[in-house]
C-alpha cells in the first residue's frame, strides 16, 4: 500500500509537470537528445584541441549549440518581454542587429576599411551601439504603444529599412578588424585565451543572470504580465500600460546590441544583407517553444531561454544530418507546425482527455 | 419521466480539479413553466446550465428530454441546440453590425444561396408574432439592449426550442425593459415553452416564475412552488442559514453627522471629464457613506471615474483634505488615498490569467514602487489574510482569478483595494451580478469601514441597497447633478421624484435617456 501511494505521488507529480509550461521545451529537448543518441552517439563527443593561437578550446556539437544558441537566448529574453507586454512580436531584430554591428564597426574603424589601430575603445563602441539600438527599439515601441499600431506592422518598417541603414552607416564598405589591429575584438565571438569554452556562452549567462535579478528585484514581470493580460484594468491599478509596452521594446533593443557585438566579433567584419538573417523568426520560435502565448500575457522566461537552445540544438542536429542550409527552414517549419498544433486549445483539451483515460484508475480517486 | 415534463436531469455530478461543483442534482422542467434556478455564487447554477447546454460534460447522471425515449447525449452546444435547448446569456452574443434578420438566421442556412427577401419577411413575421418592436432589416446595434435580448430570444424560439434558458438576462436592463422582457416570457410560456430563468433579483422571480429550484454548494436544496416559498425563506434556503432581517443592517449605522468645521476628505469643484458629463461639484467627509443615483446612463459612473482620473479630466479642481491636488491619472488618485472598484469587473477589474494572490497585491505593489517588490512570503500573507477576511472561495492563492465565480472575483478586487488602506473608497456597482448573501456582506462591510473612519462612495442600480447604506445621495439626470438628498428625504419616492424632476417635459426626456443610456451600456 505504501509503495503504491508513493507511485501515485510520482505519477501525480509527473502529471503536474506535463501541465507545466516548461514541460514543452524540456520534452522537445529530450526528443532531440534521444534522436541523436540513436542516430549517432558520436554527436555528443567533445574533444579538447588547440586553436591557431595555441590556446585550448573544446570542440563538439554540444559546444556549438552553447556557442551559437547564445545570441538566440539573449534575443529570446527581450522577445519574451515584448510578446508578453504587447501581445505581438518584433520582426526587425535581425535588421537592427545589422545596424548595431555596423555602428560598432563605424566607431572602431572610423572611415577606414582596414584600420591598423582602433579609433576608440571597444567598450565605447559597444555603448554607442547600445544607445542606437535602444533608440530603434524606442521607435518600434512608440509606434506600438502610443500609436497603437500592430507590433508586426510597426516593426515591418525597420525590418525593411534596417539593413540599408546599416550599410549606409559605413558608406556601404565592409570594414575588417584584423587580429593585428585588435587582438581583443575577436574575443566576444570566439574564445578568451586560455579558456576553452566559447565567450558568447558567458555573455549569454551574464544576460540571463541580469534578467533574472531584474525579475526578482523589480516588478517588471508582474507589470508586463498584467498589462499584457488586461491593459485597461492595469491602468486603473495605477500602471502606465503604454510606457510598459514601450520599455519592453527598449529592453529588446539592448538585447539586440549585445547580440550585434557577438555577431561582428565572430566574423571580425559584417555582411549587411546576411548577418543575423531570419534570426527574428528563431527568436519568436524560441518564445513559442517555451510555451508562451504569442498573444501576450503570462510568460515563463526560463522556458523561453531553454527554447532558444532547443532551436539551436535542432539546427545543429539538422546540419549534422547533412541537411543543406537552404533546406533548414523547411525542417524548422515542421517543428513550428507541430508546436502551433500542440498549443492549440482544441488539441490540449483532447490531450487532457486522453491523459485522463490513460492514467491509472487509482489516480482518479486521488484527483 | 413526469407527465408534462420537457426536461429531466437526474443525479447530475460534475467534478473540477479539487472541487465537486455538482453533487447529485435533480432538475425537472415542465411545459409552459417559468422555473427559477436560484443559489448563491458558486452554488452550481452556471455549472448546471453549462452541463445542460453541452459546454461542460457531466461526470455522472442522466438527462431526459420530452419526445426522446432514451437518454439525451449532449456533448457540445450544437448537440444541445439540435435537441431544442437554447440559451440567451447576460452578455448579448449576437453580431451588432448585422441586421436583426441576419442575426436571427445566421448559421442556419443549409444551401449556399440565401433568399434575403424571404428571410426578412419571415423574420418580420416572427418579430410581429412575439410583439418585438424591431424591424428585420434594422441594424442590431441600433436597437436597445432589451430589444437585442429579445431578438436573441426570438432566434432561439424560431429554432424550435423546447427549453429556453435565460441566464441573467435582466442585469443590464432598466425596469421598463424588464417589463417588456417579462411580457415576452409570459407569451412564450403560453405557447408551451419551458423556461429556465437565472437571476439575482428576487422581485423578478416572484413576478414571473412558477417554480423555484434552489441549489447550495453544488447540492439540490429543493424544488418549490412559488406560492409555498415566501421570500425570506427563499433567501435562508439559498444561504443555508436564517437571514438576519435585511433592514437590520440599517439600525444605528446612519448616525453619521458632519462634525462642525471638519474638512472634507475629498472635494471637487466643476470637475469634468472626456466622458461627457456636465461639470459637477462633490464632497465627502471622513466616515461618510454617500452615493450617486440616477437612471442608466445618467452619468453616475462617469462622475466617480472623473474623481479617480479613470477618464481624462479636462476641467475643474480637486481637493484632498483641504489641499489642492492634481488627479488626472489613476496612479495620482491612488497616491492620494483614493481607491476605485470599477463597474465592469471583467473589463476593468480582474487580470484574468493572474492568480488570486497577484490580483490582490497588484494595486498595493504599484503604490509601493517598481523597485520594491513584496517578497513571496509577504504576498502570501496579504492574500491569505484577505481571503479569510472576505471569505473568498478559492481553491488556493495561486488559482487564476478567472476561474472564480463572479462574486468571489468581486471580493478579490475589493480585497485589492482594501489592502491599499484607502481613505476614500469608491465602489461602482460592487453588488452587480452577485448573490444576495454576498450583497449583504458587502453592504455590511461598507458600513463597518465607514464606522472605522473610511469615506465610501457607493453606487448601485438597486435603490434600496443605496438607501440602506448611504447617508447622502447625489441624484443625476442627463449627465448632470440635479439634486442631493439627505436625512428624511432618503426615500424611494423622493429619489424617483428628483430623478423625474416633476414636469412632463422632463418625463419624456427620461424616456429618451433610457433609450440612449441602454445603448451605451450595451457594450
Amino acid at each position: 500500500m505504501e509503495t503504491k501511494k508513493k507511485e501515485n505521488g510520482f505519477l501525480v507529480k509527473l502529471g503536474n509537470l506535463c501541465r507545466n509550461q516548461i514541460f514543452i521545451p524540456i520534452a522537445a529537448l529530450l526528443i532531440l537528445a534521444i534522436f541523436n543518441l540513436i542516430a549517432d552517439p558520436s554527436f555528443y563527443a567533445i574533444k579538447l584541441s588547440y586553436n591557431a593561437n595555441g590556446s585550448p578550446v573544446l570542440m563538439g556539437n554540444l559546444i556549438t549549440i552553447l556557442d551559437y544558441g547564445s545570441e538566440l537566448a539573449i534575443l529570446a529574453i527581450g522577445m519574451t518581454l515584448v510578446t508578453a507586454a504587447s501581445g505581438g512580436q518584433d520582426i526587425s531584430v535581425g535588421a537592427t542587429i545589422a545596424i548595431a554591428g555596423s555602428v560598432i564597426l563605424r566607431v572602431l574603424c572610423g572611415t577606414e576599411s582596414q584600420p591598423t589601430s582602433l579609433h576608440a575603445p571597444i567598450i565605447v563602441a559597444f555603448l554607442v551601439a547600445c544607445v542606437v539600438s535602444m533608440l530603434f527599439g524606442a521607435f518600434n515601441g512608440a509606434l506600438v504603444a502610443y500609436f497603437k499600431i500592430q507590433p508586426m506592422v510597426a516593426t515591418l518598417i525597420l525590418f525593411t529599412a534596417g539593413r540599408s541603414i546599416a550599410a549606409w552607416i559605413n558608406n556601404n564598405q565592409l570594414p575588417v578588424i584584423s587580429e593585428e589591429c585588435s587582438p581583443t575584438f575577436g574575443i566576444f565571438g570566439n574564445y578568451i585565451p586560455g579558456i576553452p569554452i566559447p565567450t558568447p556562452f558567458f555573455i549569454a549567462v551574464a544576460c540571463i543572470v541580469v534578467i533574472f535579478l531584474v525579475l526578482k528585484f523589480t516588478n517588471l514581470g508582474l507589470y508586463t504580465q498584467a498589462v499584457g493580460i488586461n491593459s485597461k484594468s492595469s491602468r486603473l491599478n495605477g500602471l502606465n500600460p503604454e510606457f510598459i509596452k514601450f520599455i519592453s521594446f527598449v529592453i529588446l533593443g539592448l538585447c539586440v546590441a549585445v547580440a550585434g557585438l557577438i555577431k561582428v566579433s565572430r566574423l571580425n567584419t559584417i555582411n549587411y544583407s546576411v548577418v543575423a538573417k531570419d534570426i527574428e523568426m528563431d527568436a519568436i520560435l524560441a518564445v513559442a517553444l517555451g510555451g508562451n502565448a504569442l498573444s501576450g500575457g503570462k510568460f515563463n522566461m526560463t522556458a523561453s531561454i531553454l527554447g532558444a537552445y532547443v532551436i539551436q540544438f535542432l539546427t545543429t542536429t539538422l546540419y549534422k544530418m547533412q541537411v543543406q542550409a537552404s533546406a533548414l527552414p523547411a525542417y524548422k517549419a515542421i517543428v513550428v507546425i507541430l508546436l502551433v498544433v500542440l498549443s492549440a486549445p482544441k488539441v490540449r483539451e483532447w490531450l487532457g482527455k486522453l491523459w485522463k483515460k490513460l492514467r491509472p484508475a487509482s489516480m482518479k480517486e486521488v484527483a | 419521466m413526469k407527465e408534462n415534463a420537457v426536461l429531466e436531469m437526474k443525479n447530475i455530478h460534475k467534478r473540477f480539479p479539487g472541487v465537486l461543483a455538482l453533487q447529485g442534482v435533480d432538475f425537472t422542467l415542465c411545459e409552459g413553466e417559468i422555473h427559477a434556478l436560484m443559489g448563491e455564487n458558486g452554488a452550481g447554477k452556471s455549472t448546471l446550465i453549462k452541463v445542460l447546454t453541452g459546454v461542460y460534460e457531466k461526470n455522472e447522471g442522466q438527462i431526459f428530454l420530452k419526445g426522446l425515449h432514451k437518454e439525451a447525449a449532449i456533448h457540445s452546444p450544437q448537440d444541445a441546440q439540435k435537441l431544442g435547448i437554447s440559451t440567451v446569456y447576460q452578455e448579448i452574443t449576437l453580431c451588432p453590425n448585422l441586421t436583426v434578420a441576419e442575426n436571427m438566421y445566421i448559421g442556419r442556412g443549409t444551401g449556399v444561396a440565401q433568399n434575403w427577401k424571404k428571410m426578412n419577411e419571415e423574420a418580420d413575421k416572427i418579430l410581429q408574432s412575439l410583439d418585438i418592436p424591431a424591424r428585420a432589416n434594422q441594424q442590431l446595434s441600433t436597437c436597445s439592449i432589451a430589444i437585442q435580448q429579445m431578438v436573441a430570444i426570438a432566434r432561439a424560439v424560431d429554432m424550435d426550442c423546447k427549453v429556453l434558458i435565460l441566464d441573467e438576462p435582466t442585469s443590464s436592463l432598466d425596469e421598463q425593459e424588464v417589463e417588456k422582457l417579462f411580457g415576452l416570457m409570459r407569451d412564450l410560456k403560453a405557447r408551451g415553452v419551458g423556461i429556465i430563468f437565472v437571476t439575482h433579483f428576487l422581485d423578478q422571480v416572484y413576478e414571473v416564475c412558477d417554480k423555484i429550484t434552489v441549489l447550495r454548494d453544488g447540492k439540490l436544496v429543493g424544488e418549490y412552488e412559488i406560492k409555498d416559498l415566501p421570500r425570506v425563506q427563499l433567501v435562508s434556503k439559498m444561504l443555508g442559514k436564517e437571514l438576519d432581517d435585511l433592514s437590520d443592517i440599517k439600525d444605528k449605522s446612519l448616525v453619521y453627522e458632519k462634525k462642525e468645521g471638519a474638512v472634507s476628505v475629498y472635494e471637487a469643484k466643476g470637475l469634468q471629464s472626456t466622458a461627457g458629463i456636465k461639470p459637477f461639484d462633490f464632497h465627502i467627509d471622513k466616515g461618510e457613506v454617500n452615493g450617486f443615483t440616477g437612471l442608466l446612463g445618467s452619468g453616475r459612473s462617469e462622475c466617480v471615474r472623473a474623481i479617480f482620473g479613470a477618464d481624462r479630466v479636462i476641467a475643474g479642481e480637486a481637493k484632498k483634505s483641504g489641499k489642492t491636488v492634481k488627479i488626472t491619472k489613476p496612479i495620482q488618485a491612488m497616491k492620494n488615498g483614493i481607491a476605485y472598484l470599477p463597474e465592469d469587473r471583467k473589463v476593468d477589474g480582474i487580470i484574468g490569467d493572474l492568480s488570486v494572490r497577484e490580483n490582490i497585491i497588484l494595486a498595493t505593489q504599484v503604490l509601493k514602487g517598481f523597485f520594491k517588490p513584496f517578497s513571496k512570503a509577504e504576498q502570501m500573507k496579504f492574500a491569505d489574510e484577505y481571503i479569510k477576511l472576505l471569505e473568498i472561495k478559492t481553491a488556493s492563492t495561486e488559482t487564476p482569478i478567472k476561474s472564480l465565480s463572479g462574486g468571489n472575483q468581486q471580493k478579490v478586487i475589493l480585497a485589492r483595494w482594501l489592502l491599499t488602506h484607502p481613505e476614500y473608497l469608491i465602489l461602482d456597482e460592487p453588488t452587480r451580478g452577485i448573490d444576495v448573501g454576498t450583497k449583504i456582506e458587502i453592504q455590511k462591510l461598507v458600513l463597518k469601514l465607514a464606522s472605522e473612519g473610511m469615506s465610501v462612495t457607493f453606487i448601485s442600480s438597486e435603490t434600496d441597497e443605496m438607501l440602506r447604506t448611504c447617508s447622502r445621495l447625489v441624484v443625476m439626470r442627463d449627465r448632470k447633478v440635479v439634486g442631493e438628498l439627505t436625512g428624511s428625504d432618503l426615500t424611494q419616492s423622493k429619489i424617483m421624484e428628483t430623478i423625474a424632476g416633476g414636469s412632463e417635459e422632463t418625463q419624456s426626456k427620461i424616456t429618451e435617456t433610457i433609450a440612449g443610456g441602454s445603448k451605451e451600456n450595451g457594450n
